[in-house]
């Protein structure tokens, strides 16, 4: 298939960006959506023009490197995917195709499609783990955890950390991602411990960084890759209040 | 060759680790502090390595080239984790997951690390559940477990199909524990491009800023890599984009012996090759080979039908299918090793009974699963798995059998490492992919996450010890230094010079060409002929890269294209090593399959009077024949012999 591009082209996080129209043809359907913009870069390669730079790694939807915002919509159409597996059969022939990098403050653009999403990495440092050390643990079917919970746990551990919940998001909220990782805590015995602090420390740091406000419009949970539910944002803020009141009551 | 000492504690090979942790040399509490280690890769290895350090108390650095630790390839893991638990009370021991192991890699490793590896296993479940990490769990709230290739018990444990994904998020939630305790320095997209050996020890790296180009020194008491693996030479591997063997080549290149650089594992169930723009194959888990039944047509002409579209696999009825791995293995059946069930899906594809539209294909069929247990059942256990395979095919699993062909997975060759981890380069340890170390011939599956957080949590905390302890008197080891200018000037003149080619041909097209060569030549079904032309071939491709590659802009910048480059610049000279490695070694072992030395039932033929040994070679300069040491395998516990899953 032929396709025209419109891509966001940004230098640095400095400079201004625009967008630039490209040609794609003779596309196979079976190629993914990044095997499609690696055809476009080899084209712009050999013309010397200066390719396109976006993050990808795995290609097959676990890492949470690649971030496209395709058609107005993080990782593209399709539900519950990222864009290294959307497939080129999900376009027509001669179909425009418009991609820009996420859009939030706290995530700034470094060159053209990709942006600098290390503001998650520092909310995880906030209190995204157990303060446990290496060795000595207790057998690990010591503590035996009902199925339910474990299950809970994992729906809101399998976040890649790829932001499109933020890119989503009108105010630029990074509440599922927040929630998935103190929800993931807070359905195991393990993560009780220190879960009033972890709450804290991690809500104020994401607000710290210029992450948004929730106003409850879902539209995390409807483009997260993972399918992330926002019921981990309820459980968070149940976490969080009555951590708070605790907190006021102690003092 | 007192430089090969693999330095195996003595004793029974039950008490080895615990003698050597009982007598090695440690570091006080107030000497780790002025101690700096630098780790390069912050993967299961890498990341499980630094916490660990940053917990005892000594100065880290840890280097990465994604924007997050969290990106790492570790994360791509599907199946599973081995560990000794024997919850199923089937029968596992700490001796069954040695033996296991030891025979799955063809009697090419070490026993002494083997054994270490399965004494460790349990911890690290221990350790994982004590983090967090949601294992799947059984109704009464315990751990569920699985089987996995090579092994007639059930000792792997999962988190549904992203147990990779979850042990490096428990690991690198350590990791983020240490750096926000200031004990470990995280430095993101940044590539290590030298090794820095002064007076014999390594001493620091050179690294690339992937953002702005800078060219940088940094120095430390010891270096560790955990910089996985070299599949990507191959170009089409079940790999990340950018997983590469860059670090192990540059320290292989400074001294460090490469061991075993041929041994390569190819996965049998990765979703077929299709088209020419391919980027990556992607791995169907082995976890699939529990519940999926593995077949071709048993005749030609079925094949055919199937290969040109005239006949649906559904329609062909039970008796005209071939499961020939349950025909040829009946006590393992589909849970044969992988490099016996890669093997014999290529054998069917080559003598004509391959389907799909290339023929180059075998199904993996759960129409028998999914009427035994139900479709949701199977949904539970490999619903993402489907949905991946859905969205690349563009075909429904659940109702037309998955096809399936094998495809580069895991290197088992990777930097000689002593019973310490330790390479021959004093200060210079390596783990996880990157060494050579636990899995011989052939890894089983859901060994790579138990080796990568056994290096990491439990082996080099207590070994780069016994290195440290005689470092204390060295102060901060500095970058000025005459080793470190040669270092970083030669970073800059690889950089000048590939951008000083402005040829016509981008890096891409040469790695595809590297990766025909390879796969053609030092693939699945390898020959002398074979492996002398593809030295030929690659030495051509080199010289044809140096004169012809085309990049663009500069390095002062985000630049793709160059990094790309650099780490093809490598791949052009560790292929030519593989080919060496695998001509050397005249005999089957594992998947290294020479055609000329097969049984007469076509499995693999060792030749131990003349072969029991590790192949670790030694760098002699550029376009010099490199040199081989061998470190003779000995088997003092396990009785060595032919495999056999029949």
């Amino acid at each position: 298939m032929d396709l025209t591009l419109k891509i966001w082209r940004q230098p640095s996080t400095d400079e201004k960006g625009k967008f630039v129209d490209y040609q794609v043809q003779d596309i196979s359907a079976d190629a993914s959506f990044l095997e499609m913009l690696d055809v476009l870069n080899e084209q712009l390669v050999v013309n010397d023009e200066d390719p396109v730079a976006f993050d990808h790694d795995c290609r097959e939807g676990i890492c949470g490197a690649c971030s496209l915002y395709i058609n107005g919509r993080p990782h593209g159409p399709d539900k519950g995917i990222t864009t290294c597996q959307m497939h080129m059969r999900r376009f027509k022939d001669g179909e425009t195709i418009v991609i820009e990098p996420w859009r939030a403050k706290p995530f700034p653009v470094i060159k053209d499609l990709m942006v600098d999403r290390t503001a998650f990495d520092e909310i995880i440092r906030a209190g995204g783990y157990i303060s446990v050390g290496t060795g000595g643990m207790p057998d690990a079917n010591a503590i035996p955890i009902p199925k339910r919970d474990a299950d809970i746990a994992m729906d809101a551990a399998s976040c890649i950390g790829c932001g499109a919940c933020v890119a989503a998001c009108k105010n630029a909220s990074a509440m599922l991602f927040v929630a998935a990782k103190v929800s993931q805590f807070a359905m195991l015995p393990q993560g009780k411990v220190e879960a009033r602090e972890r709450v804290q420390n991690m809500v104020s740091k994401m607000d710290e960084l210029g992450f948004g406000n929730c106003s409850n419009t879902y539209a995390c949970e409807a483009e997260c890759p993972k399918e992330i539910s926002v019921s981990h944002i309820a459980r968070m803020n149940r976490e969080f209040f009555s951590s708070k009141l605790i907190s006021e009551k102690e003092k | 060759m007192d430089k090969l000492d693999a330095k195996i504690p003595q004793g029974p090979l039950a008490e080895k680790w615990t003698n050597y942790k009982a007598h090695q040399n440690l570091v006080n509490p107030a000497n780790k502090r002025k101690l700096d280690i630098i780790v390069v890769g912050t993967g299961l290895a890498g990341a499980s390595a630094a916490a660990s350090f940053g917990e005892l108390g000594f100065n880290v650095k840890a280097f990465g080239i994604h924007d997050s630790p969290r990106r790492a390839h570790s994360i791509a893991a599907q199946g599973g984790i081995n560990a000794a638990k024997n919850y199923p009370n089937d029968g596992d021991s700490v001796y069954r997951l040695f033996y296991d192991t030891i025979k799955g890699g063809d009697y090419r490793a070490r026993e002494a690390n083997v054994y270490r590896l399965a004494e460790v296993s349990n911890a690290i479940i221990d350790q994982c559940v004590a983090q967090g990490v949601p294992f799947a769990r059984e109704y009464g709230g315990l751990l569920d477990n699985r089987s996995f290739g090579g092994a007639q018990v059930s000792r792997t444990f999962y988190a549904r199909g992203q147990t990779g994904q979850q042990l490096l998020l428990g690991a690198y939630s350590a990791l983020s524990k240490e750096i926000a305790k200031g004990s470990v320095k995280m430095i993101t997209r940044s590539e290590m491009l030298d090794l820095v050996v002064v007076d014999g020890r390594a001493r620091g790296i050179i690294t690339r800023d992937l953002i702005t180009g800078k060219i940088e020194r940094h120095a430390a008491h010891a270096v560790v890599l955990a910089t996985g693996g070299y599949g990507n030479v191959f170009f089409l591997s079940t790999n990340a984009m950018t997983s590469n063997g860059s670090a192990a080549w540059k320290a292989y290149k400074k001294g460090a012996f490469f061991g075993n650089p041929s041994f390569t594992q190819i996965h049998p169930t990765c979703i077929p090759v299709h088209g020419d723009f391919q980027s990556k194959l992607t791995l169907m888990s082995e976890s699939l080979r529990n519940d999926g039944r593995i077949w071709v047509p048993k005749s030609k002409e079925d094949a055919e039908k199937i290969q040109k579209g005239t006949l649906n696999p559904t329609d062909l009825p039970e008796e005209k299918r071939d499961y020939y791995l349950e025909r040829r293995y009946p006590a393992f059946g589909n849970l044969v090793p992988r490099d016996v069930a890669s093997r014999a899906a290529k054998e069917r594809c080559d003598a004509g009974y391959g389907v799909g539209s290339t023929g180059l294909a075998v199904y993996l069929d759960f129409e028998d699963a999914i009427k035994r247990l139900g479709r949701h059942v199977i949904e539970a256990r490999y619903g993402n798995l489907f949905q991946m395979y859905e969205k690349i095919v563009d075909e429904n699993p659940y109702e037309t059998p998955m096809m399936i062909y094998p495809a580069v997975h895991y290197t088992m060759g990777g930097i000689w490492v002593d019973y310490e981890l330790q390479s021959t380069i004093p200060g210079l340890f390596v783990a996880g992919e990157a060494n050579f170390s636990d899995h011989g011939a052939n890894r089983l599956g859901a060994s790579a996450l138990m080796q990568g957080l056994s290096d990491g949590y439990f082996v080099l905390p207590y070994t780069i010890q016994n290195y440290l302890a005689d470092q204390i008197s060295v102060a901060h080891v500095g970058t000025d230094s005459p080793e470190f200018d040669a270092a970083e000037k030669s970073v800059k003149e690889v950089i000048d010079k590939l951008l000083a080619v402005k040829g016509t041909d981008t890096v891409d097209t040469y790695h595809r060409r590297l990766g025909m060569i390879m796969w053609n030549l030092v693939g699945m079904g390898r020959t002398g002929e074979k492996l002398k032309k593809a030295i030929v071939e690659i030495q051509e491709l080199r010289a044809s890269f140096w004169k012809n590659v085309k990049i663009p802009g500069k390095n002062e910048m985000v630049n793709m294209e160059l990094e790309k480059a650099l780490r093809m610049t490598d791949y052009l000279e560790l292929g030519e090593l593989m080919a060496r490695d695998g001509l050397l070694r005249e005999e089957s072992c594992g998947g290294h399959f020479r055609e000329e030395h097969q049984t007469p039932e076509g499995e693999a033929m060792r030749d131990d009077e003349n072969f029991s040994f590790v192949g670790a070679w030694e760098y002699t300069g550029e376009n010099k024949e490199p040199k081989l040491n061998k470190e003779p395998l000995h088997f003092e516990f396990v009785e060595v012999k032919q495999r056999n899953y029949k």
